[in-house]
């Protein structure tokens, strides 16, 4: 065996060597002037640019600091206490499904408190429901799931991932309930809660948030009358009205320097006024404005500035990667990247058992960085993917991947695992079948 | 002291050790150094949120990165 134990510095001396040869192959071989490379090559760089255009400012930006709040304004320790060991059945499968949109702002905080929750809390079945449920409800991931890819995959999506993953907890449960867990010695040690504001003041600074973010992408309606026109005609006027209560709690609540606040509103007045017609630059200014007054703060503003330029800092270039992977491969909708459409829709187009089957199982093995299953869905759909088929991989897809299996095999063990990978296919399977029943 | 990171690798555990070791550095602190990446063993301290800070055996902060100061504070 000694012959093959390389000198660390030699291998680290051939890795490099890889890595050139294996860039000078793709450029030896690149198919540039091939027809539907350089097409795809188009659709990568035109679907970025609507993503940067339509979606980044208005819908994202606010959405990391929505999430932000969440991280730094909700206590977590509180809600885990619904999750301990002495927690009533029925509440803790309840808020289990619910709790990711509290916990699970980013995908690497999962698998530790589910195997929190599992080993020194309220079990197996409430475990895994948080575990089904968290990724597919996080803010960020129902905020661009229903921005992208509509209000009604939004909605489908949040709604299966939370009744669902009571299902599965349950069957979990029941089917291992003979297996007696120790628990661990320690108890749990949860971070201290904080002295709180007032709920009603959280409750009425989230909701300003949410308003804000609602209205701002208030689409267009396809009547000229009706309730969805009339608000979309006033939208921004609603959205600023928001806007103000914002700043009145930024500076009551959160103590904020009013002088401070009157630069960033003066701003965004100017930006209005200076370009009109289009509303990305004032929000633009706003979120930078915002920025501005609670970065380096050693309050709490200042941690919810942290909390949120970290989510920033974290998804955007994943979301970049993933935007631009999903335009070569498979183009905006209408048009075709470098995988041909009647591939797509011949494997899961339609709503049969077999098409949703395959993309539960395809979404169960691949990795989604958080948040890049929204545009590789859209670029699926646009090549002719079934709506419940696209249920489906949204269901399987964050859920679980090949290395949260391998992870989870070390937790739970090779059967439970099995049993868990296979409940999720199906139950995706079944949700995108019904969906697609609905819909079509 | 035995200065202890829980956390899978993620950005915030990289930047909690990197604060915890200025922090220990500035205070002239002799400390080890061990990065907890299994999760397997996170219940050995009972810790649910990560990343953590743990010294001698003692959960001192978990679920948030700390401030130079604060990881001071937390190390003394």
């Amino acid at each position: 065996m000694s012959s093959l134990t390389l000198d660390p510095e030699v291998r680290h001396e051939l890795r490099i060597f890889a890595v050139l040869a294996a860039v000078f192959g793709a450029a030896y071989f690149l198919p540039v002037g091939t027809p539907r490379f350089d097409a795809a090559v188009t659709e990568a760089l035109e679907l970025t640019k609507w993503y940067a255009r339509e979606h980044f400012v208005l819908c994202l930006l606010p959405a990391f600091w929505i999430a932000g709040a969440i991280a730094a304004f909700v206590s977590q320790a509180s809600v885990m206490r619904y999750l301990g060991p002495k927690a009533p059945k029925p509440l803790a499968y309840g808020v289990g499904s619910v709790a990711g949109t509290l916990l699970a702002v980013c995908s690497c905080t999962v698998l530790p408190l589910f195997q929190g929750i599992y080993r020194m809390g309220a079990g197996l079945g409430p475990a895994t429901a948080f575990l089904y449920s968290g990724p597919a409800i996080n803010a960020l991931a129902i905020i661009m799931t229903a921005k992208v890819l509509g209000a009604s995959l939004g909605l489908a999506r949040a709604v299966g991932a939370v009744a669902f993953s009571v299902v599965i907890g349950l069957l979990m449960a029941f089917l291992f309930r003979r297996e007696e867990q120790q628990k661990a010695s320690a108890a749990a040690a949860l971070p201290e809660p904080e002295a709180g504001r007032p709920l009603a003041h959280t409750a009425a600074f989230f909701s300003v948030m949410v308003g804000i973010l609602v209205f701002a992408n208030w689409g267009a309606a396809s009547q000229a009358s009706g309730f969805f026109a009339a608000v979309h005609g006033v939208k921004w006027w609603l959205t600023s009205a928001l806007a103000v209560a914002f700043a009145l709690m930024l500076w009551r609540w959160f103590g904020i320097e009013l002088a401070r606040i009157s630069v960033v509103a003066v701003a965004i007045v100017g930006t209005a006024i200076a370009m009109p017609g289009h509303p990305t630059w004032p929000v633009l200014v706003g979120v930078l404005g915002l920025a501005w007054l609670t970065a380096g703060r050693d309050d709490e503003a200042g941690e919810w500035f942290n909390q949120a330029w970290g989510y920033t800092k974290q998804i955007v270039p994943l979301l970049l990667a993933g935007v631009l992977v999903a335009g070569l491969l498979l183009g905006r909708p209408g048009h075709e990247g470098l995988i041909p459409s009647p591939w797509i829709s011949s494997l899961v187009g339609g709503n049969s058992l077999a098409a949703n089957m395959f993309a539960a199982v395809s979404g169960a093995f691949m990795y989604f960085a958080t948040l890049t299953e929204v545009p590789i869905v859209q670029g699926l759909v646009g090549s002719g993917m079934g709506p419940g088929p696209a249920l489906a991989l949204l269901l399987a897809g964050p859920a679980l991947s090949l290395p949260s299996m391998i992870v989870l095999q070390s937790i739970l063990g090779l059967k439970k695992t099995a049993v868990y990978v296979s409940l999720v296919v199906l139950v995706a399977t079944l949700s995108g079948w019904c969906y697609g029943l609905l819909v079509t | 002291m035995k200065i202890q990171i829980l956390g899978s690798g993620c950005a915030k555990c990289r930047s909690l050790t990197a604060i915890a070791e200025q922090a220990a550095q500035d205070l002239g602190l002799a400390y080890e150094l061990e990065k907890v990446t299994d999760v397997k063993r996170y219940p050995e301290f009972g810790v649910m949120f990560t990343p953590a800070l743990v010294v001698d055996g003692v959960v001192k902060l978990s679920g948030k990165v700390p401030s130079l100061e604060e990881a001071k504070r937390l190390l003394t």
